[in-house]
């Protein structure tokens, strides 16, 4: 069987779609972090598909991929340690209760 | 001629306000009285000097031929608009300015002197000090004016030195409404008078008076109007007529003479220098200053004739019913300028030779001294018994000789006695009246009469009538020397000043004019008329009877109008409150509240209840505007698909 680039850009497309309505409805601080990085990947996906698919011949898109991993990685403990924090300070971590610096 | 003196005359006033506002509240009474005493003393002193030197020195800038040139001492740019439109200031020495410098220096020094006595122990009494050098620098300005505009300047600033002087006991709400009605009053006639300036200006060349009077000129005015008129007047007549309201407003002519007599609520010292002496009379040193212009147009002069002559009878007619001395005084002011008005307005050169200019000048010349007498004398009274009203004075005449004799030699001047100052300057006024119609003549002699009435009326009210029993109490003496030495200097120039030869120095075309006093004809008529009138006071008023009330009760409708002197007053109550502020001030303020700030209040409505509605979308929340973001993208890229395709 012979796998085309849609078959890819498929579930690539699920997994970006997953992570959006994930964003939206989540209250979690933690699940809506998880939806962003499930986004994150998706997108990463998209770029190694374009990259083997379209231009066979080079390499830009795998390494603009790992870069993008390393970056997310760090973004993520970022994430994590205000995620942390807030939980340390209001003892919370819902998007709803995190208001202390509304006007 | 060198330029310091006339300079000075003018800066020492002013440096004394700034000084003495300024630095007024750290001196002490004596320190600021003796201060402004000498700076206005040092000020005659060289008043005195510029106006001998203009009249007798013989100097060739001054005189040529016989006749008086006018002279400017200095003329500098102040403003300039444009090529035309330039505004200066300057120092004009001409017969009449070099007599109001005269004029107003003397009186103010002794009111200066005087307010020693009169002001001392008041709260203020540094301030008083203060706006006394400020007025005295505005009218010094306004008579030196080398053009018109420098005249409006000072115009403004000797309205607003009174305006000052009348509200100085400003807790007393009296003299607060009395202050702000002059201020106002004034202010609209001034506004007149600018239209006038401005209509004028568009026909004139320049501004500066010697060119817009030199022989020649007041006619290629009236040419270059090309015959325009408005309403059956020319131009040049609205012009004239206009900028005379100006001076009806300061001289307190008929219609506009309703704040002079509130203006007695100032100090009494400032109502003989500002609303006796020297700032009401501006409006006839106006015309006169003008005089060429006014000569254009016979029509104005007219108006003027007729303004004048109907306020002298009713000045005249209601000073004979007033109660409070100083409202006497005032409204005796009011119709002896309208007599100078009269006079201005009957001078014609075909006539005689504009007598009426000379005499008119003549009469503002003496009844500046003898009326700042009368006031001071009004003044040392009411400092004596601490009242205004003639009930609470009469038989003051042993325990105040000098202020007595001194009120005395007032009244024989102004009601024009020989050989007193008055009965000199009437007398030309008279015959010029005469010369100019017999029936205006007549009314004015009348007129003099009734002066002589009035104020034998007040001095026999005053100083005979009957004691009041209130001196056991409180024994009332002559002022201090600060206050009975300014009256005796006063009183004597009243005696002599009607020999100086005035025509000589003063007339319209600045040539010398011989007077003569024609004894036949006008002087002994007019002298029995005021005999008449001072005996016939005399029986009267000279001891306590019932004869006042039974002519008082012969029409008793004229007693209570001229009492409540015509309902002027009452008049423009009704036109301001009733008219103006109900009909059209409310119906102006409701078209303000309902249309105008309805227009801005709906704006502010509408974005306000818009803002209400849309402030929901931003909460602060990031999903909600991801939610949104994602929405719109979905949203945009639909439309683009489907323009596409």
């Amino acid at each position: 069987m012979n796998l085309t680039m849609l078959m890819y850009l498929i579930p690539s497309l699920i997994m970006f779609a997953c992570g959006v309505y994930g964003f939206i409805t989540r209250k979690n601080l933690i699940a809506i972090l998880i939806s962003l990085e499930l986004m994150l990947n998706s997108v990463d996906l998209n770029f190694v598909i374009f990259n083997r698919f379209l231009f066979p011949g080079q390499m830009e898109g795998m390494f603009f991929t790992l870069f993008a991993i390393g970056i997310a990685a760090a973004e993520t403990a970022l994430a994590i340690a205000i995620v942390i924090n807030i939980f340390r300070s209001i003892k919370n971590i819902d998007v709803r209760k995190i208001t202390k610096m509304k006007f | 001629m060198d330029c310091t003196l006339p300079i000075l005359i003018l800066a020492i006033p002013i440096t004394m306000f700034l000084i003495l506002g300024l630095l007024g509240m750290k001196m002490s009474h004596k320190l600021a009285g003796i201060l402004g005493i000498l700076g206005m003393g040092t000020a005659m002193v060289l008043s005195y000097t510029v106006a001998f030197d203009y009249f007798f020195s013989g100097n060739e800038l001054f005189v040529s031929a016989g006749d008086r040139l006018q002279y400017t001492v200095f003329d500098v740019t102040w403003l300039q608009f444009s090529e035309r439109l330039v505004v200066n200031l300057g120092f004009l020495l001409d017969p009449i300015s070099a007599m109001m410098l005269v004029v107003i220096t003397t009186i103010s020094f002794f009111v200066h002197l005087y307010s020693w006595g009169y002001m001392e122990g008041e709260k203020g009494f540094q301030r008083f000090y203060a706006f006394l050098s400020l007025f005295s620098f505005s009218m010094l300005g306004l008579v030196v004016a080398t053009n018109i505009f420098q005249m409006y300047i000072f115009w403004e600033l000797v309205g607003v030195s009174s305006y000052l002087l009348i509200g100085f006991y400003y807790k007393l709400p009296s003299a607060v409404s009395a202050s702000k009605k002059a201020f106002i009053v004034t202010r609209f006639a001034d506004l007149g008078m600018l239209i006038g300036i401005l209509v004028l200006s568009y026909y004139m060349p320049t501004f500066n008076f010697i060119e817009l009077t030199a022989p020649g000129q007041p006619e290629a005015v009236l040419a270059s109007t090309g015959g325009a008129t408005f309403l059956g007047g020319s131009v040049l007549t609205w012009a004239l007529v206009l900028i005379f309201t100006g001076g009806m407003g300061k001289s307190a002519m008929l219609p506009l003479h309703i704040w002079l007599p509130d203006a007695m609520e100032g100090p009494t010292p400032v109502s003989a220098l500002i609303h006796a002496a020297t700032m009401v009379v501006a409006g006839v040193y106006l015309v006169a200053r003008m005089f060429p212009l006014y000569l254009m147009e016979y029509q104005a002069l007219d108006f003027i004739v007729g303004i004048g002559a109907i306020t002298a009878l009713y000045a005249a007619m209601v000073a004979c019913a007033q109660v409070d001395i100083k409202r006497v005084l005032a409204f005796s002011t009011i119709s002896q300028i309208a007599f100078m008005m009269v006079s201005l307005g009957v001078a014609r050169p075909e006539i005689h030779e504009g007598l009426g200019y000379m005499s008119s000048m003549f009469h503002l010349f003496t009844h500046a001294m003898f009326k700042a007498l009368l006031f001071l004398g009004a003044g040392a009274i009411i400092h004596a018994v601490h009242s205004n009203d003639y009930t609470s004075m009469g038989g003051l005449r042993k325990y105040m000789p000098i202020t007595h004799i001194t009120f005395l030699i007032g009244c024989l001047a102004i009601a024009g006695i020989y050989p007193f100052a008055g009965f000199f300057s009437k007398d030309e006024m008279l015959s010029a009246m005469y010369g100019y119609s017999t029936f205006w003549g007549v009314w004015m002699t009348f007129v003099a009469g009734l002066t002589a009435f009035y104020m034998f009326r007040l001095y026999y009210l005053i100083f005979w009538w009957e004691e009041n029993p209130h001196y056991k109490h409180h024994k009332p003496h002559d002022a201090p020397w600060q206050m009975s030495l300014p009256l005796i200097i006063l009183a004597v120039v009243s005696c002599v000043a009607g020999f100086i030869p005035f025509g000589e120095l003063v007339t319209w075309n600045r040539e010398p004019y011989h007077i003569h006093i024609e004894w036949l004809k006008i002087a002994i008529p007019s002298l029995c008329v005021a005999i008449f009138a001072i005996l016939l006071a005399t029986v009267m008023y000279a001891k306590k009877n019932s004869l006042p009330d039974k002519a008082a009760a012969i029409w008793p409708g004229l007693w209570t109008a001229a009492h409540r002197r015509f309902y002027w007053d009452e008049i423009y109550m009704f036109i301001t409150h009733k008219i103006i502020f109900n009909v059209i001030c409310q119906s102006i303020a409701w078209f303000d509240r309902h249309i105008i700030d309805g227009t801005m209040d709906a704006f502010a409505k509408v974005t306000q209840r818009t803002s209400y509605v849309i402030r929901g979308f931003q909460s602060g929340s990031i999903q909600t505007y991801v939610w949104w973001y994602i929405v719109g993208a979905v949203a945009l890229a639909t439309i683009t698909c489907w323009a596409i395709l």
